[in-house]
């Protein structure tokens, strides 16, 4: 049995379309990921799961519960860390927990060891406003809150959001390290490079999934060869590159190759900027020599050209484009 | 990018009381650079910033944004930067035309300039059809795209941009810094804090503040290059997470 199962789930709010026909299994102990920008969905299908929300269409089942029917059951089995920091600002830590504790009928000592490797690190500041705590300690908080049930899936909303690398670094530790108490977690995030971090992901954008894997095989999935051009003029470099492959046999047109080749598609030949590269994938015949020589011919000597492995950013982006086309 | 510097920043000093938040800061930002301001929560990030955009005064030391100086003449520095906050900074309940009428006059930019330019800009932007949408309901990824074209609208010598990519999709975010690039080589700097390594890869130099100090300035390469490290990230981590951190 799954841990997670959704069955073709839509939801309308008036006449947006937030999640459009989702459908995803995440198994049992798995840490899965939902990536996707901010509007892609991942709120709503975190707000279903949750038993906060019915879809306009389809179901979902928690450990074989329904999260519609069975909302009493399953709560007892979910922890859930919304995007936005929900515990009371006005109560002190020690309180937010105590209070969450004896909400699901339990104590804080009866369940401390699970949370302890989490807790301790604010429990200095345990008579401190929630309020008032910096926002990877609010974080810790929420997630120790989340915890205290014992529950057996935990939904986490865009954990990550907003606090700093170091906490973010922690946070994944953390998560790691509740993964292998056998607690199954779904995240989101709107970070590609956190997609690292899970056993596997799915990719979201406009309600829609548009793949799913796990974060290797997702990477392996370009299709094409991706290259990073490096110039210290990084601007005059990309538009020269954009003028080089939308006419990559202007220079020496080879007597009747361009009347036979066929027109590379437009997902064929892309420039993008990426950190301090342009990523580009190249025509068919097209040799990253050529590149080199015809970027020279244009004004711009001495780049390089080296093969790069892709991102989960680049495979979300061809995904993205191929469903745009 | 120039040798031109655009800020200077000499023993910069910011106490609260006996705190001090900026302990001893020298670096200079050239002309037409993408500057990486990093720091983990509390690092002094902020103070610095709020200083450098004439918000707050410093202690001690030398500040010169645009030329001018911080602790002697602050409302100038005003008039000669721009600024994008991380969350949208525009006008929801205004037209995109509206919002950059309100942005241009701020900044004291005549009428006739203002309709001339707000005409180019749309038609660069590809937004002619949206002159007269309300902000609210633009979609995110172009709401961000023009709350950019705004605050680089009067020309500024220097834009401030806070963790302006976090939380778009992948093609605006390349189109984004495609914008950043084209702004920079236009010869306005552009001084991107921000939580997010990978964004810090898009930068000329990066500087890391951790304590109040700046711990390493360098480009991004140089400085996986000297740490040995594959990601900004993962040299972040390394030096700026505090040693007695359990997990």
């Amino acid at each position: 049995m799954p841990a997670v199962a959704a069955y073709n789930i839509t939801h309308r709010y008036g006449s947006v379309t937030a999640l459009d026909d989702v459908s995803v299994t995440v198994n049992d102990g798995e840490l899965f990921g939902f990536i996707g920008p901010d509007g892609a969905g991942k709120t709503t299908l975190f707000r279903i799961a949750a038993t906060l929300m019915i879809p306009s269409e389809g179901r979902m089942t928690i450990l074989g519960l329904d999260t519609v029917k069975d909302y009493r059951e399953l709560r007892n089995h979910i922890g859930y860390m919304p995007g936005k920091f929900s515990l009371y600002n006005d109560l002190t830590v020690e309180e937010n927990l105590n209070f969450y504790a004896t909400i699901f009928g339990t104590t804080v000592k009866e369940n401390y060891r699970l949370i302890e490797p989490i807790y301790k690190q604010i429990e200095p500041f345990k008579k401190r406003f929630a309020g008032r705590l910096s926002g990877g300690m609010k974080q810790k908080l929420a997630l120790s809150c989340a915890l205290i049930h014992k529950p057996r899936i935990l939904i986490l909303d865009e954990p990550t959001t907003g606090v700093d690398a170091v906490s973010r670094t922690e946070f994944w530790e953390m998560l790691a390290g509740l993964k292998s108490e056998g607690i199954t977690i779904i995240v989101s995030t709107p970070y590609m490079d956190e997609a690292l971090r899970c056993n596997r992901i799915a990719l979201i954008q406009s309600g829609k999934i548009l793949g799913i894997d796990t974060p290797q095989k997702i990477r392996d999935s370009y299709s094409q060869k991706l290259y990073a051009v490096r110039h210290a003029e990084k601007y005059k470099l990309l538009l020269a590159l954009r003028s080089v492959l939308s006419s990559p046999d202007r220079e020496n047109p080879a007597p009747g190759s361009m009347l036979h080749a066929p027109r590379p598609l437009p997902l064929a030949t892309s420039a993008e900027p990426f950190g301090d590269s342009v990523h580009i994938t190249l025509p068919p015949g097209t040799a990253p020599g050529d590149i080199i020589s015809a970027l020279s011919a244009a004004g711009l000597p001495g780049a390089t050209i080296t093969e790069t492995t892709p991102g989960v950013e680049d495979v979300f982006l061809e995904l993205m484009k191929r469903e745009m086309s | 990018m120039t040798d031109q510097k655009v800020i200077e920043v000499e023993k910069l000093v910011k106490k609260f009381g006996s705190f001090v938040a900026n302990d001893n800061l020298t670096f200079d930002v050239c002309k037409g650079e993408i500057f990486g301001f990093l720091g983990a929560n509390g690092a002094g990030k902020t103070t610095a910033i709020r200083i450098l955009c004439g918000l707050s005064r410093p202690t001690s030391g030398k500040v010169l944004v645009a030329g001018i100086d911080a602790a002697r003449n602050p409302e100038e520095i005003k008039k000669r930067i721009g600024y994008m906050s991380q969350r949208f900074s525009l006008y929801e309940d205004l037209t995109v035309t509206e919002n950059i009428e309100l942005y241009g006059g701020i900044y004291g930019m005549r009428m006739k300039e203002i309709s001339t330019r707000t005409a180019d800009l749309l038609n660069r932007l590809d937004f002619q059809q949206y002159g007269n949408t309300l902000i609210r309901s633009l979609p995110l990824g172009l709401r961000q795209k023009l709350a950019f074209a705004v605050a680089v609208f009067h020309d500024p010598d220097i834009v401030f941009l806070d963790e302006p990519t976090s939380g778009v999709d992948p093609i605006t975010r390349r189109q984004f810094w495609e914008m950043i690039w084209e702004t920079a080589a236009r010869g306005i700097t552009v001084f991107v804090t921000t939580h997010y390594m990978d964004e810090a890869e898009y930068c000329d130099r990066v500087t890391i503040m951790n304590e109040g100090k700046i711990v390493a300035l360098d480009t991004p390469a140089a400085l996986r290059a000297n740490y040995g490290t594959d990601s900004i990230e993962e040299l972040f981590v390394k030096i700026t997470r505090p040693k007695t951190a359990a997990v």
